[in-house]
């Protein structure tokens, strides 16, 4: 059974507690003299605080203290990214405003008190005044002569300037025969993670102890950054995230409110929780994308591309958030060649302090950005040649590899077969009947597109020697313990920390596959930086890619071991062992088996164990991956738009990814299932929209369009098999791969529909009054 | 100012004094310390508060705990019988309908809404009785093939 045990759909694990309200996430956590803490936030986008006065809240029912950004000693908010070469100027992140506000949300004090109600009362009665400024919002315009400088010590809000380059782009640019343009507005999106951030810390006064518990995707990094914040060192610290309600990115970074509820929890010896509420997770948790970009491809006539250059402004919102310089940069531009040959790449970047909330890592980061332009520009370029954007496709495509592919901008992706899974897409919707079926449509005076988008991602993130040449401050391995019980059950702890990926159930059949013991025998342990080893966290698709292989790694040096031990046992030379499903035999004597479990009970009772053998039955693994790894894939998307109104149906989703070997292919494809629509939704629904105060008017879930159940048809799932050339099982990672693909998919759809109508670009998302617009506006529509 | 009142719970009465203001989702987490039922937005687009209110779904955020004085209130904690899940918490496990599990508790409430009003809902009636609840892990497709599985297994 445990042979097959790798690649079934089993039942997740983590289910029955989520499933019966049994589980418990941070805001779930109460404990004895608990205090609450809330934040007053800043209504202005830009100010200058000019007095501040706290001492009627002070007085308020219930309320035990409050702090000012002159109270709060805490170290500035870190930033863990510093690409290099970049000229990176990081501005002071203070956890509370001093002086000065930046964006709406912006800390301006903190109450604790004895509820929330009397917290959130007292707020009310502190006095503030602000001396409004001139916000800047727009990262082309902000970084214009005469904009409003947002930091003292950052002219021009120039975050940094970095540059990707390969092959000789001049060159490409002057032998074209064609050159086609585009201005892509990558809109700021809200991550919306269901569970809305929340922390909880307590101080032991008598130990000099602190533990947070907290929302995050990465305990350990978290526990780390803190002692950078508040001077507890590391062994004193002890960051836990129970149950975390989804990330996408948004609970990668540290924020002001789990350091302020540590300030808080040290200065009044209690217990500290504190909770955001959706309005503040919309203004102050880090939002995603937010660039724009100005494009040029160049191609020969029969549709061969030679070459890209771009100009790309990257908002980065008022404070660079933890990892948010390496996004726009070093995760987005060296990805730029896609899945095809492009000899020649140039990106200029420019990230921009802007009037906003900081930006982050969202799904995908950076990557759905590089997939979109190079989608989006080939499909440009078959509207200009009138060729079929599937043929440009085929013509550009790098054909299959096993083992290593350069591209221009420096990458060497591991393993791909890009023109088979495009044929596999092509076939599947049979596109040539597909292309017949939208002429047919359209002489019926329906409005209907088609879109195609292929993908290539960097995932399992990756090589920490290349971390360090990239200027991420942190490793970027992966670690596993394997600990097998004298009764043979098995306890997992992984550095990493998953929050809804399924790997408490992935992971015990990476084991159960392994050294043959039940899946229902291993339990993983994860999110706790007292009992788990040191890992890097749950983010870029890296659980699955590389603390799956530390996990294997770590399996297989117990099941090494075991063998020993059994040789010993079996009175047997080493040489003349077998091993099948979980025994251990000499070769040819299958009956006189020890058993995993046999060998785990002799390890640990250590009665008599081989000369120089330790006890116990367990080993450790700091796994760090040679490469990255480079899932691809080829979606398909048909929509429907309704003429009168601008509204776009999508009525056909088709996805087919390569992520190497699949665990657990029902895992797989939720995670394909989520990805795809938020993608969707960044194509069709979804825009943080600012107004020219850098007021938030997308501020709440009644104002912000996330996909729903009743928008959205059922996604087509297919895949096909890749592995990995460095990966011990060939996986790939699977987390972001919808949402990198389908952004481009749905967009290429529209434009495909539109296109009978003159209509060359338009701004996402498409909204029925924006579709609408350009449908009655023709070829004269703005765009973007 | 409070108020005293007297709601049951999943079968256990609590008789509390509240303020008139306080909603039903914090007396249910916080005096009833059924933290199963979540808050996942303050402006009642989420639907991750949902619970039955004598026996009907609504948004617990909707509701002020006063409000509910008498009523009785399942939530997703008093949904599976002596040890035994629901069929809609059973279907949601074996279809794959969860991720991060926040939006959950609500989603499978308001499944139950949806079945107690249609019991052979069609996967078009099942997206437009989800509507007013979000996830942002599954894209929703899960969560179709689960109501379908758990209508087909209470129709036995």
């Amino acid at each position: 059974m445990s042979s097959r045990i790798f690649g079934s759909g089993i039942r997740r694990r983590e289910d029955p507690r989520l499933i019966t309200g049994a589980a418990t996430y941070t805001d779930d956590l109460t404990m004895p003299g608990m205090l609450h803490a809330v934040m007053l936030r800043s209504p202005h986008a830009y100010a200058k605080i000019t007095r501040i006065d706290t001492s009627r809240a002070r007085q308020a029912p219930g309320v035990i203290a409050s702090y000012t950004g002159a109270d709060v000693n805490l170290n500035a908010m870190p930033c863990a990214w510093l690409p290099p070469n970049s000229s990176l100027k990081i501005a002071k992140y203070p956890t509370v405003a001093v002086d000065t506000v930046r964006y709406v949300g912006d800390i301006v004090a903190v109450v604790v008190a004895e509820t929330p109600e009397q917290g959130y009362d007292a707020l009310e009665l502190i006095d503030v005044e602000y001396r409004p400024l001139n916000a800047s919002l727009d990262p082309q315009k902000s970084c214009a002569p005469g904009a409003p400088q947002l930091h003292e010590d950052v002219p021009s809000n120039l975050a940094f300037q970095w540059t990707v380059s390969g092959g000789d782009v001049d060159a490409a640019f002057k032998n074209a025969d064609v050159v086609v343009k585009e201005r892509i507005v990558q809109q700021r999106l809200i991550p919306n993670a269901m569970e809305p951030r929340a922390a909880l810390a307590k101080w032991a006064g008598a130990s000099g102890e602190l533990t947070l518990w907290n929302t995050t995707q990465n305990p350990h990094i978290l526990r780390y950054l803190t002692s950078v914040v508040t001077g507890i060192a590391e062994d004193k610290l002890r960051v836990i995230a129970p149950e975390v309600g989804g990330g996408f990115g948004c609970k990668i970074p540290a924020y002001p409110g789990e350091f302020l509820a540590i300030f808080a929890s040290r200065k009044l010896n209690r217990p500290v929780k504190w909770t955001e509420t959706r309005s503040e997770n919309y203004q102050a948790t880090t939002h995603g994308r937010d660039h724009v970009q100005e494009v040029e491809l160049a191609a020969t006539k029969d549709g061969t591309i030679l070459g890209i250059r771009a100009r790309s402004w990257s908002a980065m919102g008022a404070y660079l958030s933890t990892a948010a310089p390496g996004i726009p940069t070093i995760l987005h531009g060296l990805m730029l060649s896609g899945v095809y040959n492009v000899p020649a790449i140039k990106e200029d970047v420019y990230g921009v302090y802007t009037n906003a909330t900081p930006v982050e890592a969202y799904r995908g980061a950076g990557r759905p950005e590089a997939t979109f332009i190079i989608e989006r520009m080939v499909d440009k370029l078959a509207a200009e040649l009138t060729m079929d954007p599937v043929a440009v496709r085929q013509k550009n495509l790098i054909p299959k590899f096993e083992n290593g592919h350069s591209v221009a901008t420096g990458l060497t992706y591991d393993s791909g077969d890009y023109p088979g899974i495009l044929k596999k897409l092509l076939d599947h919707v049979n596109y040539e009947a597909l292309r017949k079926e939208q002429a047919a449509a359209r002489t019926a005076g329906k409005i209907m597109g088609i879109g195609v988008g292929t993908y290539v991602e960097i995932c399992g993130l990756g090589p920490s020697q290349v971390a360090s040449a990239v200027g991420f401050q942190g490793g970027l391995w992966e670690s596993a313990i394997v600990r097998v019980h004298p009764t043979g059950k098995v306890n997992v702890f992984i550095g990493a920390s998953p929050h809804g990926q399924g790997e408490e159930t992935t992971f015990a059949q990476l084991v159960a596959a392994e050294i043959g013991v039940a899946v229902d025998d291993v339990k993983v342990v994860h999110g706790d930086t007292e009992t788990t080893p040191m890992g890097w966290g749950t983010y870029g698709s890296r659980t699955t890619a590389v603390g799956g292989a530390a996990l294997v790694l770590a399996t297989r040096k117990v099941k090494e071991k075991a063998k020993l031990l059994a040789a010993h046992l079996l009175e047997a030379a080493v040489e003349d062992m077998d091993y099948d499903d979980g025994k251990f035999f000499v070769k040819g004597s299958p009956d006189k088996a020890k058993t995993i479990q046999d060998i785990a009970l002799m390890a640990n009772l250590s009665w008599n164990m081989p000369p120089g053998m330790e006890g116990g039955l367990e080993a450790s693994m700091f796994y760090d991956p040679p490469n990255f790894t480079y899932p691809f894939g080829a979606h398909l998307a048909v929509v429907e738009i309704d003429g009168d109104t601008g509204d776009v149906t999508l009525k056909r989703y088709v996805a087919i990814d390569d992520c190497g070997p699949q665990i657990n292919p029902i895992i797989v494809e939720g995670q394909v299932h989520g990805g795809v629509v938020q993608g969707i939704g960044q194509a069709l629904w979804e825009e943080a929209v600012y107004d020219a105060n850098g007021q938030l008017v997308t501020g709440s879930m009644l104002d912000y369009a996330l996909p729903r159940a009743d928008r959205l048809p059922n996604i087509e799932v297919l895949s096909t098999v890749t592995p990995s050339p460095h990966h011990p099982l060939g996986l790939k990672g699977i987390g972001e791969a919808g949402t990198i693909a389908s952004t481009a998919t749905v967009y290429n759809a529209v434009m495909d529909a539109l296109a009978p109508m003159g209509v060359k670009t338009l701004r996402m998302p498409f909204t029925p009054e924006r579709v609408w617009r350009a449908i009655h506006a023709g070829g004269k529509s703005g765009g973007n | 100012m409070t108020v005293r009142i007297s709601i049951t719970v999943n079968g256990r009465r609590f008789d509390r004094d509240v303020e008139p203001r306080q909603l039903l989702v914090h007396f249910i987490r916080d005096l009833g310390g059924f933290t199963g039922t979540k808050i996942g937005c303050d402006t009642s687009q989420c639907g991750s508060c949902t619970v039955l209110l004598d026996g009907v779904a609504m948004k617990s955020c909707t509701c002020l705990a006063v409000q509910a004085d008498g009523s009785e209130v399942i939530t997703i904690e008093g949904l599976a019988k002596e040890g035994q899940l629901h069929p809609l918490q059973e279907a949601f496990w074996n279809k794959h309908g969860l991720q991060c599990g926040f939006c959950t508790p609500g989603m499978i409430m308001a499944s139950h809404e949806l079945l107690r009003t249609n019991p052979k809902p069609t996967d078009d009636a099942i997206r437009h009785g989800l509507a007013g609840n979000l996830c942002r892990c599954t894209g929703y497709q899960n969560i179709v093939r689960a109501v379908r599985e758990a209508a087909t297994a209470m129709a036995k």
